[in-house]
């Protein structure tokens, strides 16, 4: 099969969608001539023109707030915060706005809009310039939560989130971008709710999503040398969650580590720890536990960034303490 | 009228050092000894320099990305500037910040990654000054773009209505990274935005330091005196990408050229020596002193100890009482 980039695969995805619903437009920070900060634009306006690729000011709050404006009044529009750090200047406009406004309105209108940001830390970007903050937006009510870790889900989920009628924060990985993978070149999509199985194994499940999945498989890998076979699941999105393929893996297994570059308190883990603890808390062998970054902000320094991570070598050692329980 | 020699001399010492530190800093990072992205502000040094040399130690300072010349200005070490970027344990923010720079022991208060974030934090450092009855001035910067988000507006306003001793400073430079100001804003000057907040409003050459120098002292003059706050615009160009992994490729050559050719450095020099302020003699052995400071702050930085694993978890709370577990 055709193999392209994670990046590559998301403009397949936006052009795709550009083209099948004239509704869909591009709105953010250089995404035009410059196609964005890490390129995944590239050439759409070129294609589509600055009216439906376009470029605006530096103020996050009116790209996702006249996000909010143009999706319940026909539009569909794709909205995209450099950074996944800049949230917080648009939170009120995420969290509030794109995920109640369809509920506290009389739930007739819907808010049919993505909002792409790239996360996560890749050498000395330093606490504004590295967080995974998709905890913050797990909590609020409205929102759907993507997450893609391979070229195949960036271009299906992303085609999925574009068509879908509630808001999507789409969290790309800034490490993930040069990634290559197998993409099909028919049309195909990934729905939103159907996590994958990136290997099976029977002595423990490991649940991860985004840059994580991949140091899960390492991990996993180094610990099938030593006869421990971890079953790795790929949650893909947070909300909705594939709970049944999370219980059935947690079953089969009774044990479960969690990943995430996330800091631990308040992150995904700790609402999927809760939601496994609450349907098998009889079934499970050892508790779920977490392997997460620390709660303090994020280094600059790559001497202290390299301790803050999580990585197979932490994962691979968690795994056997839980397996030794 | 002219500033003392010894602040003329002084003005442009601390340019050079801006000026060879930040070239210090273009290889250091190609060569891998600073992680990240590296914001230069190479071609802004008129107005880094001209606005922090005349404010006074315990005045503050809220820069933003590009703010290796502001630190110097304010004084700064070189040394622990470049130790910082290239996050080691003697920086001036312990390792912790890298390009988030701060150094409250001479009022640098720090950069936030959000651009503009720092803005309204200016203007709580202007109220905090006037209600601890202290004479403190607070400059705080911001490039064209940054000057249409909503904090801009929020900070401005309030600090005018409460005249709050505050100087905005709106560093143009023409791109925001690769959009052109024809692209965001109708008007052509950010000051413009002055009168609707009732306070004075001023466009200077930024690549004239004395001009800024002069403009600076004149906000900085009524600030103290309780009359509130001044925005100020200096027009520059930056000569480097937006950062060092950015081409520009957005900017006609020709344009970056002939803004080279107006570089304040050299502007200031030519001026110097026409008026016979400093000899030859003199402008080369300051040229000499400065390479060496900034010899100096490298090797200081590259013989810096990188943070212990155990810093990661110092600090995050002033009191962790009753926190038991960052891990
Ligand atoms: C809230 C926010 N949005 C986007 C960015 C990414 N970013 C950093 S600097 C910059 C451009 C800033 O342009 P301008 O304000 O004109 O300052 P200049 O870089 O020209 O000095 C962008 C988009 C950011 N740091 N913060």
């Amino acid at each position: 099969m055709r193999r392209i980039t994670y990046r590559q695969a998301l403009r397949e995805a936006l052009q795709e969608e550009m083209e099948r619903d004239a509704r869909v437009f591009l709105m953010g920070e250089d995404v035009g001539i410059f196609g964005g900060n890490f390129k995944v634009s590239q050439g759409l306006i070129d294609k589509f023109g600055e009216e439906r690729v376009r470029d605006t000011t530096l103020a996050e709050t009116v790209i996702i707030g006249a996000g909010v404006g143009a999706a319940i009044t026909g539009m569909r529009p794709v909205c995209e915060i450099m950074l996944a750090d800049f949230v917080g200047v648009c939170f009120d406009e995420i969290y509030n706005k794109a995920g109640k406004w369809r509920y506290m309105h009389g739930c007739e209108v819907a808010v049919p809009m993505v909002i792409r940001t790239p996360m996560g830390c890749r050498g000395g970007g330093g606490a504004e310039h590295s967080q995974c903050p998709e905890a913050l937006f797990l909590h609020g009510p409205g929102l759907k939560i993507a997450l893609p870790s391979t070229p195949y889900d960036a271009k299906g989920l992303l085609k999925a989130a574009i068509r879908d009628d509630d808001p999507v924060v789409f969290f790309e990985h800034k490490l993930l971008y040069d990634l290559e993978g197998e993409v099909p070149e028919e049309e195909y999509i990934v729905p939103l709710g159907k996590a994958a199985i990136r290997r099976e194994g029977q002595d423990v499940t490991i649940l991860a999503y985004s840059f994580m999945v991949h140091k899960a498989l390492a991990a996993a890998e180094a610990l099938a040398a030593n006869g421990i076979e971890a079953e790795v699941v790929d949650l893909r999105t947070l909300v909705p969650l594939d709970v049944e393929t999370v219980l059935a893996s947690a079953r089969k297994t009774r044990r479960v580590v969690i990943i995430h570059e996330a800091n631990k308190r308040g992150g995904a883990g700790a609402e999927l720890a809760a939601i496994i603890q609450e349907k098998l808390f009889g079934v499970l062998a050892a508790p779920v536990i977490r392997v997460c970054a620390p709660d303090v902000p994020i280094p600059f320094s790559p001497a202290l960034e390299k301790v803050y991570l999580p990585d197979e070598e932490k994962l691979q050692q968690a795994v056997r303490e839980l397996l030794a329980k | 009228m002219l500033p003392e020699k010894n602040v003329l001399v002084e003005l442009y010492r601390k340019m050079l050092l801006d000026r060879y530190l930040e070239e210090a800093m273009v290889e250091l990072y190609r060569q891998g000894y600073i992680p990240g992205s590296l914001h230069l502000g190479i071609g802004h040094e008129a107005l880094s320099i001209g606005t922090t040399v005349p404010l006074r130690r315990d005045d503050y300072l809220v820069f933003s990305h590009r703010g290796v010349g502001h630190s110097l200005g304010k004084g700064v070490p070189a040394r622990t500037i470049l130790a910082e970027f290239m996050g080691r344990a003697t920086g001036c923010s312990l390792g912790k910040g890298g390009v988030h720079l701060s150094d409250f022991s001479v009022g640098c208060l720090g950069i936030s990654g959000s651009q503009g974030g720092n803005i309204v934090i200016a203007t709580g450092a202007g109220l905090s000054a006037k209600m601890r009855g202290t004479d403190q001035v607070t400059a705080v910067y911001f490039g064209e773009g940054t000057a249409n988000r909503g904090c801009f507006h929020e900070g401005i306003n309030q600090a005018a209505v409460w005249r709050l001793p505050v100087i905005f400073i709106c560093e143009n430079d023409l791109y925001s990274y690769s959009t052109h100001q024809s692209k965001i804003m109708l008007r052509e000057n950010v000051a413009d935005h002055a009168y609707g907040y009732g306070i004075p409003g001023v466009v200077v050459d930024g690549n004239d330091v004395l001009a800024v120098y002069e403009a600076m002292q004149e906000a900085i003059a009524r600030a103290r005196a309780g009359e509130g706050p001044t925005l100020i615009e200096g027009k520059t160009y930056r000569w480097r990408g937006h950062h060092e992994k950015d081409p520009a490729l957005y900017r006609d050559p020709a344009e970056v050229e002939a803004w080279k050719q107006k570089c304040p450095i050299k502007r200031f020099e030519l001026f110097l020596q026409a008026e016979r302020i400093i000899s030859p003699e003199e402008q080369a052995s300051i040229q000499d002193e400065v390479r060496q400071e900034v010899q100096e702050a490298i090797d200081f930085a590259l013989n810096s100890p990188f943070p212990q694993p155990e810093e990661l978890y110092r600090g995050v709370y002033a009191n962790p009482a009753g926190i038991l577990d960052l891990i």
